[in-house]
């Protein structure tokens, strides 16, 4: 049994990983060289807590770039850094060429911001909620309705607009929230887990929207727990655990690095000790419901399986994804 | 170019565009229902207070109460709300937005609400007859002062508070007491000389001496510039306190 599905990532019908389309992006964006986002040994302590420990980071415009990591690991303390709404505790930080302390206001007017708890106006309407918040970026009234009619039809919310936010589903709520960080037509884009708790029909769709955003040279940067978003939205990612980063570079090269082209997961009836039994086979790595079998050609590695006689109740081969570097470099898997 | 204030000021409408149905009972209505009850039925009993009548006695006080009420009503919930639950203020911190602006938007907000009410009020109790001198126009600007002084430092402990529980506390002993002993009802001069300075550290006192002597044309029982002035005080020490409140709220 094979998982097409999996494999179809960049074939027909599919959506194209960002990382084929990021060169035109750049020279779109046509901004100078200096990095949009600098950061040099950034550290952000809660108390005695250490949440982001001494990290670096350049991106440059046009790029999508990508923050994974389970839950605690900083991601979104970073991002609270980047977007001028919390200050490093130490470590240098430039946003758009300035210095967040100096120049926060004049920053975040360039910057939009979808931050991980949803904050919009429940007792306002869509509608509402865009226009009230374009204002803020000191759009005129004019203006502020024009980008209003403009992202109701991008979040395609158009139906909804007059209604309240209140009883909107999760997943049109997230994509207001999208939307109404793009009010001020920002430079810079920084979504704080953009699509945790949705559907995989809304995920898609927020996906086709921020695919759209990074053709138009938008530079995105977010934060995920899941391997395909990553891999979907990221020209570049750095995984963080406990505060550092511990690994970096395009999805592709993290999995050549920490990974194979392939795995399979096998699942056997009963507990007896079959990872003894896989060795040599290619890397193999017991997990508590099931063995991931790391090679370079699935199909051969099945076919192994079952000369040496074994029979698991069940067969998945894969494509390797970011999951499985996350759990080659920390030893431990991501649940979400 | 809307400055952020304006777009503060702006958002807070828009919601009570929303809202303002609940809120029309208790600013306009209420009061007037007070007047009735209070002024023309207790005041048959109390008579005349001062050379005056009751209803034109306690007129001034209803109005400076009023205003000292819907901004302390007003800076509760919504102010704890926009930082919990509705994280409006996040919002705003966002963007260009700076905590000065979240201040003075918010505070405009809630003078344009009790500006509209006293001059209604004012209106009304014009037609009663309870207005006996001109200088009873600059009451509203009384009342503004009052509900600045009121809600900067309410705002400010909405945003250094957990849990809501904390404004029953406020309710019972301060809001209550304050409006008891602020000279709305009574003269201070009353009240046990123990009891007395109670009502010298309530902003509403100092509102409530300052409307009646502008609608009965008398003077105030401290020199005006010191009424103000104690106003001033509550209302400057409210917005440093307030600013310092946001700020620790919003830093991380
Ligand atoms: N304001 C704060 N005060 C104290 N500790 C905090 C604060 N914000 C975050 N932390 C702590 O810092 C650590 C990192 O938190 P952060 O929110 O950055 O993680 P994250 O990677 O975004 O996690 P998640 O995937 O759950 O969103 C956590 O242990 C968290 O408890
Ligand atoms: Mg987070």
């Amino acid at each position: 049994m094979r998982a097409e599905g999996a494999r179809a990532g960049s074939g027909p019908g599919g959506v194209k990983p960002f990382a084929e389309l990021s060169q035109a992006s750049v020279t779109v964006a046509g901004v100078s060289e200096q990095p949009l986002i600098y950061a040099r040994g950034l550290v952000k302590r809660f108390g005695d807590f250490t949440a982001v420990d001494g990290i670096d980071l350049d991106v440059a415009a046009g790029e999508a770039f990508g923050f994974l990591g389970p839950n605690g690991a900083g991601k979104s303390s970073t991002m609270r850094m980047i977007s001028c709404v919390s200050m490093p505790t130490s470590g240098e930080l430039r946003i758009l060429g300035m210095d967040p302390v100096r120049d926060g206001s004049r920053i975040r007017g360039r910057l939009g911001v979808c931050p991980q708890l949803d904050n919009l106006d429940p007792d306002l309407s869509v509608r509402e909620n865009l226009t009230t918040y374009a204002r803020y970026f000191g759009l005129s009234r004019a203006e502020a309705r024009r980008r209003t009619e403009e992202l109701l039809d991008f979040a395609q919310l158009r139906e909804k607009a007059s209604g309240a936010v209140e009883p909107l589903s999760g997943g049109m709520k997230r994509r207001l929230t999208i939307a109404r960080a793009l009010v001020n037509d920002p430079d810079l884009v920084l979504l704080d887990e953009p699509t945790t708790g949705l559907d995989p029909q809304a995920r898609h769709l927020l996906w086709e929207r921020l695919f759209r955003l990074k053709q138009r040279g938008t530079t995105l940067v977010l934060t995920t727990h899941y391997m395909d978003e990553a891999e979907q939205l990221c020209d570049r990612l750095v995984v963080m655990d406990g505060g550092r980063i511990v690994a970096q570079g395009s999805p592709r090269s993290l999995i050549e690095t920490y990974s194979t082209p392939e795995v399979v997961e096998l699942r056997f009836p009963d507990e007896a000790d079959y990872a003894g039994k896989l060795e040599g086979i290619g890397r193999v790595d017991p997990l508590p419901d099931r063995i991931l079998l790391y090679a370079e050609d699935g199909d051969a590695a099945v076919a192994e399986v079952h000369r040496r006689g074994l029979a698991p109740s069940s067969v998945l081969v894969r494509r390797s994804s970011l999951e499985d570097v996350f759990l080659q470099l920390t030893g431990r898997t991501l649940v979400d | 170019m809307a400055h952020p204030t304006v777009a503060v000021l702006e958002r807070h409408l828009f919601l009570y565009r929303r809202l303002w149905r609940a809120s029309v009972f208790s600013s306009f209505v209420l009061p007037v229902l007070f007047l009735v009850s209070i002024g023309m039925g207790v005041g048959g009993h109390v008579g005349r207070i001062g050379g005056v009548d009751y209803l034109a006695w306690i007129v001034p006080g209803v109005m400076a109460s009023t205003a000292f009420q819907m901004a302390i009503g007003e800076s509760t919930y919504s102010v704890l709300g926009d930082f919990k639950w509705v994280r409006g203020y996040h919002a705003m911190r966002a963007t260009p937005v700076e905590i000065r602006d979240m201040l003075a938007g918010w505070l405009l907000y809630i003078l344009l609400r009790v500006e509209i009410a006293a001059v209604v009020f004012l209106g009304v109790t014009g037609l009663f007859g309870a207005l006996r001198s001109p200088w009873a126009v600059v009451t509203p600007l009384v009342a503004a002062l009052v509900a600045v002084a009121a809600a900067a430092p309410v705002t400010a402990f909405a945003a250094s508070i957990e849990h809501d529980s904390y404004f029953a506390l406020l309710f019972r002993f301060v809001m209550i007491p304050s409006t008891l002993f602020a000279g709305v009802f009574f003269p201070v001069e009353q009240l046990p000389a123990a009891v007395r300075p109670l009502a010298y550290v309530s902003p509403l006192w100092h509102g409530v001496e300052l409307s009646r002597a502008a609608t009965l044309g008398g003077a105030p029982p401290w020199p005006a510039a010191v009424h103000v002035a104690c106003l001033v005080v509550f209302a400057v020490v409210g917005l440093v306190w307030a600013r310092a409140a946001f700020r620790t709220r919003l830093q991380d």
